[in-house]
């Protein structure tokens, strides 16, 4: 399986990167890891006439911590952020979530920012974020902005990232010590997008629920943050019948589609199955005094 | 499309090449410079056959452009081997515990396991398992390849206790 041809660029800083994909449009395409991108060019079903590989951009490495929130460079990979322990020690959802993506090479290479930026429903790290209602800095020739994980997805691989952006940095609000967290996959094999897999970050005081985040991957063209099966959790003391409403709220957002990991009804089977086990694991957790 | 100039270091030794930018690395080792160690196997990122190391990571080079290399410290089962310049611990366990049956994944799977004991100098069975979870045998069933692993881990720490 061999590419198609095309001009490589390395630009050294995010400016020249933004000025390459400027200058080149639709036919240009930024790589990070390559992990996706890769694979899919050697299937011809990507074939840009420019690749620019963001490898020696130093800015769009690192992991740091402002006030509240945890700031990763897009160019940070899998494997960085499982070893990194500001994250372990802010955010464990996030390295809970990268160890259960594809297998240790691809993790070596593949980064946080092409996870999110890609738009692959296959792909763990979107619904993570917006079940840590993280945002995303995209970098054009206006300057920055930035955009809430929880509105970026509109379809598969289309996102509210324009042709001219770069998605430089993702924010996340370090979730109240204590916070009980968990993200349960189901995969046929490793290295598998997940058949159904659920997010849920909680928080509990005197054995009540006090706040929930709850997001789904791989059950819709796009993640599927849903409010409604937070807010059936919060309030309770995550009693069965809590559980139960949340997974119905849960099960009335999602969109599968039939494919090779089975049919409509085992995903929803699934989901259902990936979210109580997430709840419980997440209110095993709460309170523990790691956040 | 203009052939760029690499210049990357490959087992020690110094490369320079001309290469079209998408020619795959799997295809710049085994083509270009003769190292048919690294196997092409499934060709799409899942069996770990053609796994090298690249700056300190294990990486399936069919999954990376030689444009992308450039610069970087490759190692690949030919510049594995023991100090004594015979095999490697892991070379040896794999021999010694039955570890390979018809040898194809094998390559990939000690250079794997390399970084991974440069990393993790004593893995548990289910860390060995995990670390090793992107290389495919269709072989062995993995049991003697975990054995060969933890046998070469302990291997490798007698060596280094009676080196002190």
């Amino acid at each position: 399986m061999i590419p198609g041809n095309f001009a490589y660029h390395r630009p050294a800083d995010v400016a020249a990167a933004a000025r390459l994909l400027q200058e080149h449009g639709d036919e240009a395409q930024l790589l990070a890891g390559g992990h996706s991108l890769i694979p899919m060019m050697k299937l011809r079903m990507a074939q840009p006439s420019h690749l620019i590989d963001l490898q020696d951009i130093a800015g769009l490495k690192g992991i740091s911590r402002d006030g509240a929130r945890l700031v990763i460079g897009a160019m940070t990979t899998q494997h960085e952020l499982i070893g990194d322990a500001l994250v372990a020690a802010a955010v464990p959802l996030l390295r809970e979530a990268a160890l259960q993506i594809a297998d240790p090479q691809v993790r070596y290479v593949g980064t946080i920012g092409g996870n999110v930026a890609n738009g692959d429903p296959g792909n763990d790290m979107p619904g993570v974020m917006q079940c840590l209602d993280a945002s995303f800095e995209l970098t054009g020739p206006g300057g920055t902005r930035e955009v809430a994980a929880r509105a970026f997805y509109e379809a598969a691989f289309t996102t509210a990232r324009a042709e001219d952006e770069i998605l430089t940095r993702i924010i996340v609000p370090i979730p109240k010590p204590g916070s009980g967290y968990a993200y349960l996959k189901q995969k046929r094999k490793i290295g598998d997008y997940a058949t159904a897999a659920a997010a849920v970050l909680l928080a509990v005081e005197s054995g009540r629920c006090t706040s929930a985040a709850i997001a789904m991957t791989n059950l819709a063209a796009t993640p599927v943050f849903t409010e409604a099966a937070g807010a059936a959790l919060v309030g309770t003391t995550l009693d069965e019948a809590a559980v139960g409403a949340a997974v119905a709220a849960m099960l009335a957002a999602i969109d599968p589609a039939t494919d090779n990991r089975g049919p409509v009804e085992f995903k929803k089977h699934v989901a259902g199955l990936m979210l109580r086990r997430a709840i419980a694991e997440a209110a095993g957790r709460a309170g523990r005094g790691t956040a | 499309m203009d052939k760029l100039h690499v210049k990357l270091q490959v087992n020690g030794k110094p490369v320079e090449a001309l290469v079209e930018p998408r020619l795959l690395l799997i295809h710049f080792l085994r083509e270009e410079l003769g190292l048919t160690g690294p196997h092409i196997g499934c060709e799409t990122s899942h069996c770990g056959a053609c796994t090298v190391d690249i700056g300190g990571r294990s990486v399936k080079s069919c999954t990376v452009f030689t444009a992308q290399a450039n610069g970087a410290e490759i190692t690949t089962i030919e510049g594995i081997e023991g100090a004594d310049g015979g095999l490697h611990a892991l070379q040896e366990m794999f021999r010694e515990h039955h570890g390979l049956q018809c040898g194809f994944c094998t390559p990939g799977m000690i250079t794997r396991a390399w970084r991974l004991l440069e990393e993790n100098p004593d893995p548990s069975e289910a860390e060995i398992r995990q670390g090793m979870a992107g290389n495919l045998c269709r072989c062995t069933g993995y049991q003697n390849i975990v054995k060969a692993i933890r046998a070469a881990a302990d291997a490798r720490q007698a060596q280094q206790e009676a080196a002190e």
